[in-house]
């Protein structure tokens, strides 16, 4: 019974590696772009939430909702004014500049909050727990991949029933002939970041509700939404979803054995993935 | 009308002379320079080895890798291993970092070469941090917490006895000056074969792979060949460079010498600062790197962030870096690759 539990707890924690994968995906799928200062962004949108609750004394659930447009408009002009300087046939300068980014990122956490951890403050309800027959599973990591699955839902409308959607597509395909039909790629990849970055920020809330941070743990979570998307295969939500929840189960499981071995196994599902089924589980057909 | 190829320029014959002139004063210094000297210059030794693996990687090969501390930490592990458990002495045990790096690097290269650019980056990346979880496991190297270099391994190093007497310094110093030494030898060795591989038909190949992928391919060049050959020679010099920066400190810890900021952060400042893609680039950055660091010492996490924005400025405003800057203002090439027809009549005259 102990497995089932194990088992149970590595789905639901693979619902928050789908978060922090989640908007990786997404810019990725727009313009070819892989953030490798996502993980520190996630970091430090939990210490925004954190400033908010502190100085405000908000609950978490209330300072995120100030924080996504503080997080729209900071992804807004990271993309128009550095990233989309970048972007190009080159692969070199968008990992570069976002590689700079990280470590710039993680030193100025350093400075401003020091290496303590932290945690954002839980109540009653975030540390209650529901007894489904034999298990009992938390509310927060509940409410973590019940989040996931609306964002992933969300994220999907998005793309197929709206006209921004069907810019992002657009763009995502030709930039040049999306130009011709008066779409400016450099606004579309901007706002595309920009709700990246409301994505981030639901995610570090639940990172921070879920578990202590410091700013030194930024590159993990990149890794591991990282390889949630590869395991998922490029481009398809609800593959990173599953993704998610297979380095989550295989973390646990790993853990139940030997606590040392948490990530150890996490990584080993990852690249088995790779080595059986390159291109992920649901791959997009061109790319 | 006869014609020759050539690369050597005016400016690179007066620099090879100089640099000839230099190297020996460098080979004599530890008769009069301070031991804090010799270890700082070993630190810009080491650094500009690990720049110029991750040169040829990423600016020539276009494999921009995250994952060079994996090889860093497992020669340094190897050299650990080969001494404690083997009873090897320290300094061929360095040649076996190298090889302990290369057996890593064969699957490591096998599984990443599946991904693609920025993937390929995070896949060296995952791949660096499993060879770190799988070191720590190692429980008669320390596991995670590390372990040093036993005495009696370091008291009587190869040539250390000698350096005592000839130079009349203590053993602790005299192991610096070795290590010195060896750091100058690996430098040179390095900074020249990468020299001499770029001038070979090789070299030529992997310029084309760099400038223009597709048509590289098309004229015949072996992509993933060349691929493999340096992934592969970039893992051996890595691994060699790790073991002998452990050498060196004797003492190691898994989140110590697969650490991704020391290892690899640093060494893609160093690239990128001082022009990547170019022989001279990390060689400037490397002075760069020692520069800022001398500065900014006491200010901690200020450094890295000095070294990240200007990174992030250079790759946007001057993305061949700072050497790049020069060299098109001046057209100044010390190590010149550059194929130029010279038509003899003009040489003899």
């Amino acid at each position: 019974m102990i497995w089932v539990d194990t088992i149970a707890q590595g789905i639901l924690l693979g619902g928050l590696y789908a978060l922090f994968a989640a908007g990786l995906s997404l810019v990725f799928g727009i313009m070819r772009l892989v953030n490798l200062a996502h993980g520190d962004l996630i970091v430090m949108g939990a210490y925004l939430i954190l400033v908010l609750v502190t100085f405000l004394g908000l609950p978490p659930f209330l300072a995120v909702l100030i924080a996504m447009p503080i997080m729209f408009a900071l992804g807004w002009s990271l993309q128009k004014f550095i990233l989309n300087r970048t972007l190009g046939n080159d692969v070199l300068p968008p990992l570069l500049v976002t590689f700079g980014l990280s470590i710039i990122l993680q030193n100025v956490l350093l400075e401003s909050f020091s290496a303590d951890s932290q945690r954002l403050p839980t109540d009653v309800l975030t540390t209650a727990s529901i007894d489904v027959g034999p298990i009992s599973l938390g509310v927060m990591p509940l409410l973590a991949f019940a989040s996931a699955i609306f964002v992933i839902v969300g994220l999907n409308q998005l793309f197929y029933k709206t006209s921004l959607g069907r810019a992002f597509r657009a763009t995502s395909d030709d930039p040049v002939t999306a130009s011709l039909m008066g779409i400016k790629p450099a606004n579309i990849f901007a706002t595309a970041t920009g709700i990246a970055m409301i994505v981030v920020i639901i995610a570090s809330l639940y990172l921070g509700l879920r578990s202590n941070f410091d700013p030194n743990i930024g590159p993990a979570r990149l890794i591991y939404a990282f390889e949630a998307v590869i395991i998922g295969g490029l481009g398809s939500l609800w593959g990173t979803l599953l993704g998610g929840v297979i380095i989550g189960v295989a973390q646990t499981v790993g853990a139940a054995i030997n606590p040392e071995w948490q990530i150890l196994t996490g990584h080993l599902a990852f690249l088995s993935v790779l080595l059986f089924r390159p291109r992920g589980l649901f791959p997009r057909a061109n790319d | 009308m006869s014609y020759k190829v050539q690369t050597s320029t005016r400016t690179s014959k007066i620099a090879a002379i100089f640099g000839a002139f230099f190297l020996i004063f460098l080979i004599f210094l530890p008769i009069f320079a301070g031991r804090s000297m010799i270890q700082d210059l070993f630190t810009i030794l080491t650094m500009l080895v690990l720049a110029q693996f991750w040169n040829l990687l990423a600016g020539y090969g276009g494999l921009v890798s995250i994952g060079q501390q994996a090889f860093v930490g497992i020669g340094a592990y190897t050299l650990f291993a080969v001494v404690i458990l083997g009873g090897v002495d320290p300094v061929p045990a360095i040649f076996f970092a190298g090889i302990g790096a290369l057996i890593i690097a064969i699957p490591t290269a096998f599984l990443a070469f599946r991904l693609n650019g920025a993937y390929f980056a995070i896949g060296t990346w995952v791949i660096a941090d499993v060879v770190r979880l799988l070191v720590a496991q190692w429980k008669s190297l320390g596991g995670g917490t590390g372990t040093s270099l036993p005495r009696e391994a370091t008291k009587d190093i190869w040539m250390v006895n000698s350096i005592e007497v000839l130079l009349d310094v203590k053993s602790s110093a005299a192991r610096d000056i070795l290590a010195y030494w060896l750091a100058l030898i690996l430098a040179v060795t390095t900074v020249g074969g990468i020299y001499w591989l770029l001038r070979t038909r090789r070299g030529l190949a992997l310029a084309a792979v760099r400038d223009n992928f597709e048509a590289a391919k098309s004229v015949g060049v072996d992509v993933m060949r060349m691929k493999w050959t340096v992934f592969l020679v970039s893992a051996f010099g890595t691994g060699v460079t790790g073991g002998l920066i452990y050498m060196q400190k004797a003492r190691i810890s898994p989140d110590a010498a697969f650490n991704v900021t020391d290892w690899t952060a640093y060494v893609i400042f160093i690239v990128v600062i001082g022009g990547i893609g170019t022989i001279e680039g990390p060689i400037i950055g490397v002075l760069i790197f020692y520069a800022l660091q001398s500065m900014l010492a006491d200010f901690g996490s200020w450094y890295l962030m000095t070294l990240g924005v200007m990174a992030i400025v250079i790759m946007l405003l001057a993305p061949r870096g700072l050497w790049g800057l020069l060299s098109e203002r001046t057209g100044l090439q010390i190590f010149p690759v550059q194929r130029r027809l010279v038509s003899l009549k003009s040489l003899k005259r």
